[in-house]
């Protein structure tokens, strides 16, 4: 075992989707893998295939009577009322065939992906079908119905006891996760989001620092709206790398959720390209320096499926797998064989070229707000005067 | 929503003849800055941490210090005190520590103290008013100010099953508009949004650029 990675996929996972006029769809992947294979960075080798997770495993971060609903959610018989006490058959988070055998298999997806990587199969694992991290102890939320990252920690807590760091960059606060764990200190949860001031789900902001012995093992970073990439990147290179030495983990599972996009259509933070290809390249050299490199990732939130889902995750993997990409032009034939499918023009490169996207306004006031933030969370984790 | 819902029940009080001393061992003790002065039931005054600090002499004379702390509240508690009744409504209250410029208000029932309700609780009152207790964001929305408006725009929240957390109404800068800002449970608000401008609506939030008026 070099610096070798692990790739969790099987065609079952696509089916975590929520119908046609819903902005999750899983079955992104397809054009995502289709990506990172024209790129060649993907080989028989690094492909794992998820399992299910078992009840016994889901019930260390779900309640018994949400699992029992959510199996028997897509029935048909289930008063609407009793499916929307627990947060299902909303718009948001719609019924769909097999809700329970597949939101299962993502989590186990997730839980392979913990197990190769704490057993020392390989060093990394990435598991993009994960990343629900909104979905709560009792109820979906978010377009998440089981927290494969949360039931992943869980499992990682009781089978090795190591400390476990989540990194969460999705445009979204990771609020299921941070409950799961908000009492426990052995895990910190740091999670960099558009303030819940105007987004969903409205927490995260920087006094949730973890309750009783947990106090302290929590970190929110909640950037304004428009926060565009230099004030991003400036507030992930503050904040993560001290935190991380810091805590001192055995492992990091990160959520890769890449909605922080401008192209996004649900939020706000108007970032680009660019800082998908940093996140991992940061995160990488974390796992290196402080956990032997030990390092689970999981996808997340990315609702523009056609032009931002598949190039930064192409990204990550890239990174992961030891062999990162650069700025660089989009194959043709990757372009020929999608863009027919998108009703969006595809991007032709795999970076945004400088100056795609006109300055938004109003942006030094956005970047002093963003570094009084940055100072604010600094000085409640101990780590600045 | 009345004062008796958010005042303080358990009060720490003080009688006339307790000692300044004990008064401002008690306000350090507890972290408080206010105490009721009772004589057996009935509240007679109120001793403030700023009342002792300005009545105490300067530390350049320890013997002025030693005497004074030794005296009796009843010499240096306000006796004209501005209180309120637990059935006075939140704002009310509100109003009445602003404009008299106070930190607290005793709660009294006759000459009875039953509570007491002092700024800070005011401001913890209104941050979970503006807070988010359940997973929601933020919709606002600039509508002309008619009968029926509230119930227009809300009407689109439920067609689409979503849940409204809280709404606040005020006026728009715009002549004869109102702004109506909604927390919601909801994560995409695409199909809302498209809604509410195709009942020909202003929607101020969400936007694409943080200047309203401007447009990317």
């Amino acid at each position: 075992m070099k610096d070798e990675a692990r790739f969790i996929y099987s065609e079952d996972l696509l089916r975590y989707r929520f119908g046609d006029n819903h902005p999750f769809d899983n079955r992104r992947l397809k054009p995502t893998l289709d990506l990172i294979r024209t790129l060649g960075r993907l080989e028989d080798h690094h492909l794992h295939p998820p399992r299910p997770a078992t009840e016994e495993e889901l019930i260390l971060v779900h309640d018994p009577d949400y699992i029992c609903l959510v199996k028997e959610a897509d029935r048909g018989d289930i008063p609407r009322e009793r499916l929307e006490e627990y947060g299902l058959g909303t718009e948001d988070n719609p019924v769909f065939p097999g809700i329970h055998q597949t939101s299962a298999l993502v989590t186990g997806g997730t839980l392979e992906a913990a197990e190769i990587v704490m057993s020392g199969q390989a060093r990394h694992a990435l598991n993009l079908s994960g990343g629900l991290h909104h979905a709560l102890r009792g109820k979906a939320s978010g377009f998440c119905i089981y927290n494969d990252a949360a039931v992943a920690i869980a499992q990682i807590r009781k089978k090795y006891q190591a400390r476990v760091l989540y990194i969460d960059t999705d445009a979204h606060h990771g609020d299921g996760v941070q409950w799961a764990f908000y009492h426990d200190p052995e895990v910190l949860t740091l999670s960099i989001h558009e303030t819940g001031r105007y987004l969903f789900p409205g927490t995260g902001n920087v006094y949730e620092r973890g309750h009783d012995t947990g106090l302290g093992s929590c970190i929110n970073v909640p950037l304004d709206a428009f926060t565009e990439d230099e004030s991003w990147l400036d507030a992930f290179q503050r904040v993560i790398p001290r935190i991380a030495r810091s805590f001192q983990p055995d492992v990091i599972l990160s959520q890769n959720g890449c909605d922080a996009h401008r192209y996004d259509p649900l939020t706000h933070l108007s970032a680009t390209m660019r800082i998908y290809r940093i996140i991992p390249q940061v995160v990488h050299e974390l796992a290196h320096e402080l956990c032997d490199g030990r390092w689970i990732a999981v996808g997340g939130g990315g609702y523009d499926i056609w032009r931002v889902v598949p190039r930064a995750w192409t990204y990550l993997w890239a990174e992961m797998s030891g062999r990162p990409l650069n700025e660089m032009e989009i194959p043709r034939s990757w372009l020929e064989k999608w863009q027919p499918k998108s009703p969006l023009t595809l991007p032709d490169t795999l970076h945004d070229p400088e100056g795609l996207f006109e300055p938004i306004p109003r942006r030094e006031e956005i970047t002093q707000k963003n570094e009084r933030t940055v100072n604010q969370v600094l000085k409640m984790a101990g780590l600045l005067k | 929503m009345l004062v008796e819902e958010i005042m303080h029940r358990n009060v720490h009080s003080v009688t006339p003849s307790t000692s300044i001393g004990d008064a401002i061992h008690l306000l350090k003790n507890h972290q408080i800055r206010h105490l009721p002065v009772l004589d057996g039931d009935v509240f007679v005054g109120l001793v403030t941490d700023r009342d002792l600090r300005s009545a105490s002499p300067s530390s350049l004379d320890p013997k002025g210090l030693r005497n004074l702390l030794h005296r009796p509240v009843s010499e240096v508690m306000i006796r004209q005190v501005i209180t309120a009744h637990p059935l006075d409504f939140f704002e009310d209250a509100a109003r009445a520590l602003y404009e008299h410029r106070i930190g607290c208000l005793p709660i009294l029932e006759g000459e009875k103290l039953v509570g007491i309700l002092t700024e800070t609780d005011i401001l913890r009152r209104l941050i979970e008013i503006f807070g988010v207790d359940r997973p929601s964001q933020h919709v606002e929305v600039e509508v002309e100010d008619r009968f029926g408006i509230l119930a227009e725009v809300a009407d689109i929240f439920g067609q689409h099953r979503t849940n409204i957390n809280s709404v606040m109404l005020e006026r728009s800068q715009k002549e004869d508009h109102l702004n109506i800002v909604f927390r919601v449970q909801a994560k995409d608000l695409g199909k809302i949004i498209d809604n509410i401008e195709q009942a020909g609506h202003r929607v101020l939030w969400p936007r694409t650029n943080p200047d309203p008026e401007g447009g990317v």
